[in-house]
């Protein structure tokens, strides 16, 4: 069958049951969007690209699908670049086409030309320039196949504007076989037995287990193997809703933000099963502080995260899935009844908490907690970065995998909204809500015009301190107190923000305020804005401060 | 420590580039390089020396592996390996110094290549070391240039770096 090189896109996009892109037009893929618009693919139109990537990536998280996002050439391709590296490094799966001039000019600085394959290089898990319309078909699928097999991640495919209007054999193949990209889905039998062996005689195991966890689908499998095992379990922020949070063996996340109890576990144990994680810097803390008494069982589908920062024992490379099926067939209660009274008795004796003194002042925990209760801990959330989303991750108990939002890796200001309005897309029933900060929230504010247009119900909750409050706590911490750059006195009024968009706006200034409010936005149809001013000097506690163990903590005392 | 990586490839545009930028990205330091075609069309094999420990090596390794363009790769260190580098010097030759540096050149195995009134170029190969040696006694004379391609290496006998299956 010929096809115009647009066409061969819209085929694909079909025929891998891509049902809504998310995208921003312009003169190097008007062919493309000529082909959108005659196909009637449905497109969301956001304000900027950045927007547009962050959506497709929210979409692919709450969906298990990768999530497509179209642009142009040169500052339409660069502006996706923030969103791809953010897909990158939480391992998103996330389709990028963006138009490129047409090849004779390539090379030449014409307008609107950037070496998009070269930028994205180190922040996609494979890129493409198509330079030749007969590899089009082949790049396609090989581009779903990478994007959406082994650990997942953004693949950029880039598509000079020539090609999208010549024409070529579309031959789409069924399955690819790439002799060069070959991931291990199960994990070695040897390994899982000596893995087995080694939790059946511990004493002190610990799981630690990640976002792999949840791209795999594996949340059911843990809980089962936790409970038969008797092993606790601490989570990662990506790995929040892998076990739900009033799960009794759970002791919330561990590092930076931890728990006196997971980090108190992780210090202790003698076995350390990690799955699905990869032993991140504000896990850890200074390394070799790190687990000193454990050996350590490593499962992930990533064979260069084993012994990347620590050395593992018992290295299984596969589907965390898959192991953990296998494992659960052979693995047996062990004698660890002593070790989870220990750790169990941390858990209550050493909560995360605050104190909401007076009416007057309105704190921010106290904020999310109302959120959880108003929607019965089942909303989709997702967060920017900073304060309130550690907020989010302690006081926003997730029970649901997918439903915890958040940048993790590459900590994204700005992510939080335009991931709200791809979650809200891809389920436009459930309750979806933004927890942002006030400085995050204004990086993609924009994006409110493309929530009130496509009449997406989102509810940003906005926790305004009026600072760049996880700045503004690390110079109040080990700054001497110098606020440098980090008050966001004279933000504008949300309330009128949204307004001036079209969504409507609300207010809460203190406690008595905090539930109408809350009430009053989840019944307003379409999207809305909830200003929370909150105590401007909280700060995130218990905290560890960096580059020292993870028992060194700040806050976190006894109850 | 330095480690010889052999690196097979696809031929692809800027494969190149992924490899190398992989190296700087996460901060290994590629002592040299060389690229050239194997036996099998559409296959490149990159020769890389890096300074690493062995941690350093394994993560190099492993991150190679997940580029979609690279078919395999082996360290071919402490396997029974033949390494070649080859290096042309342009050295001051007077003509009354010309024997002298023919001499030292025999010894070595090395072949004048070019010679003018006052200078020569030699071609040495072998390993590094052998190199560096030659180069030592060639300063006397005045060095006026050298180029070098990384180094090269291939196992002894009939094993190919192909069935290394890692």
């Amino acid at each position: 069958m010929k096809l115009t090189g647009a066409q061969m896109v819209l085929a694909c996009l079909e025929l891998e049951n891509v049902d809504v892109v998310f995208g921003f037009p312009g003169g190097a893929v008007l062919t493309l969007y000529d082909e959108i618009y005659k196909r009637g693919l449905r497109h969301i139109l956001t304000c900027h690209e950045q927007g547009a990537a962050h959506a497709a990536d929210g979409y692919a998280r709450v969906t298990n699908k990768p999530g497509v996002v179209i642009a142009t050439s040169g500052p339409g391709a660069t502006n996706l670049v923030t969103g791809i590296a953010t897909a990158y490094m939480d391992s998103v799966p996330l389709i990028a086409i963006t138009g490129q001039v047409a090849k004779p000019f390539i090379g030449t600085d014409a307008f609107q030309e950037a070496d998009i394959t070269g930028i994205t290089l180190p922040v996609t898990k494979h890129n493409y320039l198509v330079k030749d319309i007969c590899e089009l078909p082949w790049i396609l699928k090989e581009a779903f196949y990478i994007a959406n097999t082994g650990r997942k991640g953004p693949v950029l495919i880039d598509l000079p504007k020539d090609i999208q209007a010549q024409e070529g054999e579309f031959d789409y193949p069924d399955r690819l076989k790439i002799s060069t990209y070959r991931p291990t889905y199960e994990g070695h039998p040897g390994q899982i037995i000596k893995a087995c062996d080694a939790i059946r005689k511990a004493k002190k195991p610990l799981l630690y287990t990640g976002g792999g966890v949840i791209s795999s689908g594996a949340h059911e499998k843990l809980l089962e193997f936790s409970r038969k095992a008797r092993i606790p379990v601490t989570t990662t922020l990506m790995g929040l809703g892998g076990v739900p949070c009033d799960y009794e063996l759970f002791l919330g996340m561990p590092g930076m933000h931890g728990t006196y109890a997971a980090n108190n576990a992780i210090n202790e144990a003698e076995l350390l099963i990690a799955v699905g994680v990869r032993f991140d810097d504000r896990v850890t803390g200074k390394l070799d502080t790190f687990a000193p008494n454990a050996r350590v069982i490593h499962i992930d589908i990533d064979p260069a995260e084993i012994g990347k920062n620590v050395l593992a024992d018992i290295p299984i490379v596969g589907d965390v899935k898959l192991v953990l099926t296998e494992m659960l067939k052979r693995i047996q209660p062990g004698d660890t009844e002593m070790w989870c009274a220990k750790v169990l008795g941390w858990k209550k004796a050493h909560p995360i908490r605050y104190r909401q003194e007076s009416n007057n002042c309105l704190k921010p925990q106290y904020v999310i907690e109302a959120l959880h209760r108003l929607t019965g801990g089942e909303a989709i959330v997702t967060t920017d970065v900073g304060q309130h989303q550690m907020w989010a991750a302690h006081y926003y108990r997730m029970k649901n995998p997918r439903n915890f939002i958040t940048s993790g890796g590459l900590g994204t200001m700005g992510f939080g909204f335009p991931a709200a309005i791809g979650a809200q897309v891809a389920f436009p029933e459930k309750k979806v809500i933004c927890i942002a900060g006030d400085g995050s929230f204004q990086m993609n504010s924009q994006e409110l015009a493309t929530a009130v247009k496509y009449k997406l119900p989102v509810k940003v909750a906005i926790i305004n301190n009026q600072y760049l409050g996880m700045v503004r706590q690390w110079q109040k911490l080990f700054y001497g107190g110098r606020y440098s750059q980090t008050s966001l006195a004279g933000s504008p009024d949300f309330v009128r923000l949204a307004e001036a968009y079209g969504a409507a706006g609300f207010r809460a200034r203190n406690v008595g305020e905090v539930e109408t409010v809350i009430d009053a936005a989840l019944n307003t149809p379409g999207p809305v804005v909830i200003d929370f001013q909150v105590d401007p000097e909280e700060d995130v506690l218990p905290m560890v401060a960096p580059n020292t163990s993870i028992v060194e903590m700040i806050g976190g005392e006894e109850r | 420590m330095k480690r010889i990586l052999a690196i097979l490839v696809e031929d692809r545009p800027g494969v190149l580039t992924r490899v190398s930028g992989l190296f700087s990205r996460r901060g290994y330091n590629i002592q040299n390089i060389a690229v050239g075609p194997t036996t099998e069309p559409g296959i490149s094999r990159m020769t890389v020396t890096v300074e690493a420990d062995p941690n350093t090596v394994e993560q190099i390794v492993k991150q190679l592996n997940k580029l979609v363009n690279v078919l395999k790769v082996s360290d071919l260190t402490d396997e029974n390996s033949v390494e070649r580098e080859l290096m042309l010097i342009k050295v001051k030759a007077e003509p009354g110094r010309r024997s002298e540096i023919q001499q030292m050149a025999a010894t070595f195995r090395a072949k004048i290549v070019d010679i003018s009134p006052d200078s020569m170029i030699i071609e040495v190969t072998g390993e590094e070391r052998k190199l560096q040696a030659f180069l030592l006694m060639m300063q006397e004379f005045g060095i006026k240039e050298i180029v070098s391609t990384g180094s090269v290496s291939l196992l002894r006998g009939s094993k190919v770096t192909r069935d290394l299956r890692a």
